[in-house]
C-alpha cells in the first residue's frame, strides 16, 4: 500500500447522495482476476451514454476538463451496497487517492483504506461549503494533523474569509499504516502464533 | 414507530462491565477476540469463510505472490453464483471472462486444498444459500464472506459480515480480521403481520423507516414476537437486507426453530457434539438488562405489502400508498427523489398500483429458498401469467432445485408459464447472462434497486415474492390482498 501524509489538490465534485457501489463499478466490468485497469470503467454508466458506450455524457463531471485532481468529493452515504473492492480499485486506478462526504458506508470505508484511498468525513455545512467552490479552489489534506482545509479559491466560500477548515477522525491505528504503507495483513501475520495459541484454547 | 437513543458510557472496545447484561452480539463477539490493539481494532478469529469466483481471484494471487498458503483450509467453503448461467448449465459458460473467474476459483481452490461446489455439483447455489443449507452455518460463529449479503447468516445468531478482497486475503492468511466494535441497536417486531404481509415486507418497511443509511455503524439484532414466530428461511430474508441499512451486520437469537432448521443436515453436529453445542446455543440471547445503543419498535400490524418506487432500497411504500412528491419530504433528500424518478420515469405523487410490469424476478439469496417458491405456488397454482410478461423463477441452489422438483412445484410453475431457471445469482446484479434490458420495469425479490443493477438503464421495483407473484399475474402492480381467497 502507498502511503500517504499530505495531499494539496482541486477536486471533482460529484453532488450525488448514496453513490452506491454499482455505480462506482457496474457489475459486468467485475470479471477480471487482477486488480488493475478497473479506472477506465469508474462510474461508466454515469459517464458514457447509455446507446453508445464510447460517448462521453458531457454533464458528468469525470468529463468537464475544468475538474481535475486526486480528491473526489461526494454527497452523504457514498459507497453503500455491493462489498466489492473493484470500487476502491478503480477510484484508486483513476488517481484519486482521497474521498469527502459527509457519510461514508462501512465496507466501502475499509475497502478504501486497505487501499491506501483516504476517506475524509466532513459535516454536511462542511461539504456543501466545498461543493459551492469553484474549480480552481485546492483542498490540503494533512493526515498526521487530521485536516481538510480550503485554500486558493477564486471565489471564496460565503461568509468563509476566503478559506475554510475542519477536522476529521481516523482511528490511530489505520491513521498510522496509511502514513507507513503498512497492510493489516502483514501485522496479522506477524501474530500468527497467538492465533494458534487462541485456537488451542478456544477448542 | 418510535426510537430512542440510549447512550450508554461503555467504552466499545472493552467487555462490558460486570453488573449490566450483555447483549447476543457481545456474547459472540468476545469469544472470538484473540486480541484488541491499543487504541485501535481487535483481531477478530474467524469461524467459516464462505468465497465465490468475483471477489476471491485478486486475494489469492495475493498469497501466491507472498509465497504463502492458505492457513485454515477446512474453515473455507467455495461456491460459483454470480457468473454462472442458468439454463443449460452444463454447457460450458458462453462469456468468457466468466468463464475464466470459475476456472480461476477451481484451480484456486485445488491448489489450497478447499471444498468447491461448483457447476454440477449436488450442493452448489447461491453462497448465502447454501451454508446455511447445508448447516454450516451454526450459531454462535463468525461468518465472513467477499459478499455484503453474508449479513443473511446472522439469522441463526452468528455475526456474519461482508467482506472486501484485502480481507478475503487476510482471512485465507491468517483466519483473522481486524475489526472494531460496532455500535449496537435493537428493532423489535412486536405483533402479528396482516394477511398477505410477509418477512420481506418487514424489512423493507424498517427500510422505509430508518433509510438506505440508517444503521450504518451497528449491528443490528432483530427481535420481538413477530421475528420469533418466523420461519429461518424468512428471518434470512430479514437479516439478508440489514446491510441495506447499511448496517455492519444483522443478528437473530437463536431458539427451537433455529435448532430445528440445522438438525441433521449434512455439516450440522452430530450425537455427542450435537448436544454440547446445543447446551452452548441455548445461551446466545440478550440479557434481560442487556443495553443497545439504539433501540426501534415496530407494531407488525401497521406493514401492509411494500414496493420500491426509486433507487435505494430505503426508498420503499406501502403498495396503497403514493410515490412521495417534494413537498412530502425532507428538503435534503428532494434531489434524490427527482433523480431516482427520472431514472424510474415514474410521478411524484402517482399511485404505484397498476404500475405495467415487463419482468418478474423470483430469486436472489433474499427470496429463492425452498419456503419462498413454495409460497409462490399455493398463490399461483390454478393462475396463468399476463401475457405480456416475462417471468424468471430462480431457485437459490441445487437442493432447492430438486426439492421443488419433488414437490410438484416445477409443474405448477410451468402451467402458470412461468420459466423456472437453474441456481444461481442471475438477475439479481447485471453479471451474468441474465439482464433486465433497458428501460424495462422489473418486479424483483431481489435486496437492490440501485440504478442499472439488474442491467444498464433496467428500472427494479423491489418487493415480496407474494407481490412480485400477484403482478406476473396480472401484468401490473397488484395489492395480492385483493387476489387471496
Ligand atoms: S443473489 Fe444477488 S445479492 Fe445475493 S449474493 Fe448473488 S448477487 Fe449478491
Amino acid at each position: 500500500m502507498k502511503a500517504l501524509t499530505t495531499i494539496k489538490s482541486r477536486f471533482v465534485p460529484i453532488n450525488i447522495e448514496n453513490i452506491d457501489t454499482d455505480q462506482i463499478i457496474p457489475a459486468r466490468f467485475l470479471k477480471a482476476t487482477t486488480k488493475d485497469g478497473f479506472g477506465e470503467n469508474l462510474f461508466r454508466d454515469w459517464r458514457y451514454e447509455q446507446d453508445d458506450e464510447t460517448k462521453p455524457k458531457a454533464d458528468f463531471p469525470l468529463n468537464q476538463s475544468q475538474f481535475s485532481g486526486e480528491i473526489l468529493v461526494a454527497g452523504k452515504n457514498f459507497g453503500c451496497g455491493s462489498s466489492r473492492e473493484h470500487a476502491a480499485w478503480s477510484l484508486l486506478d483513476y488517481g484519486f487517492r482521497v474521498v469527502v462526504s459527509s457519510f461514508f458506508a462501512d465496507i466501502f470505508k475499509n475497502n478504501a483504506l486497505n487501499n491506501g484511498i483516504l476517506p475524509v468525513q466532513v459535516s454536511d455545512e462542511f461539504l456543501q461549503k466545498i461543493f459551492a467552490c469553484d474549480h480552481q479552489t485546492e483542498l490540503v489534506i494533512d493526515l498526521k494533523k487530521q485536516t481538510i482545509t480550503i485554500s486558493g479559491s477564486q471565489n471564496p466560500p460565503l461568509g468563509g474569509g476566503g478559506a475554510g477548515g475542519a477536522s476529521f477522525e481516523i482511528n490511530t491505528y489505520k491513521k498510522t499504516c496509511l502514513l507507513h504503507g503498512y497492510d493489516d495483513i502483514d501485522y496479522l501475520l506477524s501474530i500468527t502464533e497467538e492465533i494458534k495459541q487462541f485456537e488451542r484454547i478456544e477448542n | 414507530m418510535h426510537t430512542g437513543d440510549q447512550h450508554t458510557s461503555a467504552d466499545s472496545q472493552t467487555p462490558p462491565l460486570g453488573g449490566r447484561g450483555v447483549t447476543l452480539f457481545e456474547k459472540i463477539w468476545h469469544k472470538h477476540i484473540v486480541k484488541t490493539i491499543d487504541d485501535g481494532p481487535s483481531v477478530l478469529y474467524i469461524d467459516r469463510h464462505f468465497i465465490h469466483e468475483v471477489t476471491s481471484p485478486q486475494a489469492f494471487t495475493g498469497l501466491n505472490k507472498r509465497g504463502i498458503r492458505v492457513f485454515r483450509p477446512k474453515q473455507v467453503v467455495a461456491t460459483a453464483d454470480h457468473n454462472v448461467p442458468t439454463i443449460n448449465q452444463h454447457l460450458p459458460i458462453k462469456e468468457e471472462l466468466g468463464r475464466l473467474q470459475v476456472a480461476a476459483l477451481k484451480t484456486n481452490c485445488k491448489e489450497h486444498d478447499i471444498e468447491l461446489y461448483s457447476l454440477g455439483h449436488k450442493y452448489q447455489g447461491i453462497v448465502h444459500v447454501i451454508g446455511p443449507e447445508l448447516g454450516i452455518t451454526q450459531p454462535g460463529m463468525t461468518i465472513v464472506c467477499g459478499d455484503s449479503h453474508t449479513s443473511t447468516h446472522g439469522a441463526f445468531g452468528a455475526i456474519a459480515f461482508g467482506i472486501g478482497t484485502s480481507e478475503v486475503e487476510m482471512v485465507f492468511a491468517t483466519q483473522c480480521l481486524l475489526q472494531s466494535k460496532p455500535k449496537l441497536m435493537r428493532i423489535r417486531v412486536e405483533g402479528q403481520l396482516n394477511p398477505g404481509v410477509v418477512s420481506k415486507d418487514i424489512v423493507l418497511y424498517i427500510l422505509s423507516k430508518i433509510t438506505a443509511s440508517g444503521a450504518t455503524g451497528y449491528a443490528v439484532e432483530f427481535a420481538g414476537s413477530a421475528i420469533r414466530a418466523l420461519s429461518m428461511e424468512a428471518r434470512m430474508t430479514i437479516c439478508n437486507m440489514s446491510i441495506e441499512m447499511g448496517a455492519r451486520c444483522g443478528l437473530i437469537a437463536p431458539d427451537e426453530t433455529t435448532f430445528h432448521y440445522i438438525h441433521g443436515r449434512p455439516f450440522a453436529p452430530q450425537g455427542e457434539d450435537w448436544d454440547k453445542k446445543l447446551a452452548a446455543w441455548r445461551s446466545l440471547f440478550s440479557d434481560d438488562d442487556a443495553q443497545f445503543d439504539k433501540e426501534i419498535s415496530i407494531h407488525a400490524g401497521e406493514i401492509e405489502p411494500m414496493i420500491t418506487y426509486g433507487t435505494n432500497p430505503g426508498m420503499g411504500i406501502g403498495i396503497s400508498q403514493n410515490i412521495p412528491t417534494t413537498e412530502t419530504i425532507h428538503e435534503n433528500d428532494r434531489s434524490g427523489l427527482c433523480k431516482s424518478l427520472a431514472y424510474m420515469e415514474l410521478q411524484q405523487g402517482a399511485a404505484i398500483l397498476g404500475q405495467k410490469i415487463d419482468y418478474v424476478f423470483i430469486g436472489s439469496c433474499t427470496n429463492s429458498r425452498i419456503e419462498d417458491l413454495r409460497m409462490v405456488a399455493e398463490f399461483v397454482k390454478g393462475k396463468r401469467k399476463a401475457d405480456d410478461v416475462e417471468v424468471w423463477i430462480v431457485p437459490g441452489s441445487k437442493q432447492v432445485e430438486a426439492q421443488a422438483i419433488e414437490e410438484g412445484i416445477d409443474q405448477i410453475f410451468r402451467e402458470a408459464g412461468f420459466n423456472l431457471r437453474q441456481p444461481g445469482c442471475s438477475a439479481c446484479l447485471g453479471m451474468n447472462e441474465d439482464k433486465i434490458p433497458a428501460g424495462k420495469y422489473c418486479i424483483s425479490t431481489s435486496n437492490r434497486n440501485f440504478e442499472g443493477r439488474q442491467g444498464a438503464g433496467a428500472r427494479t421495483l423491489l418487493a415480496s415474492p407474494l407481490t412480485a407473484a400477484a403482478a406476473a399475474i396480472t401484468g401490473v402492480v397488484t395489492d395480492v390482498r385483493t387476489l387471496l381467497n
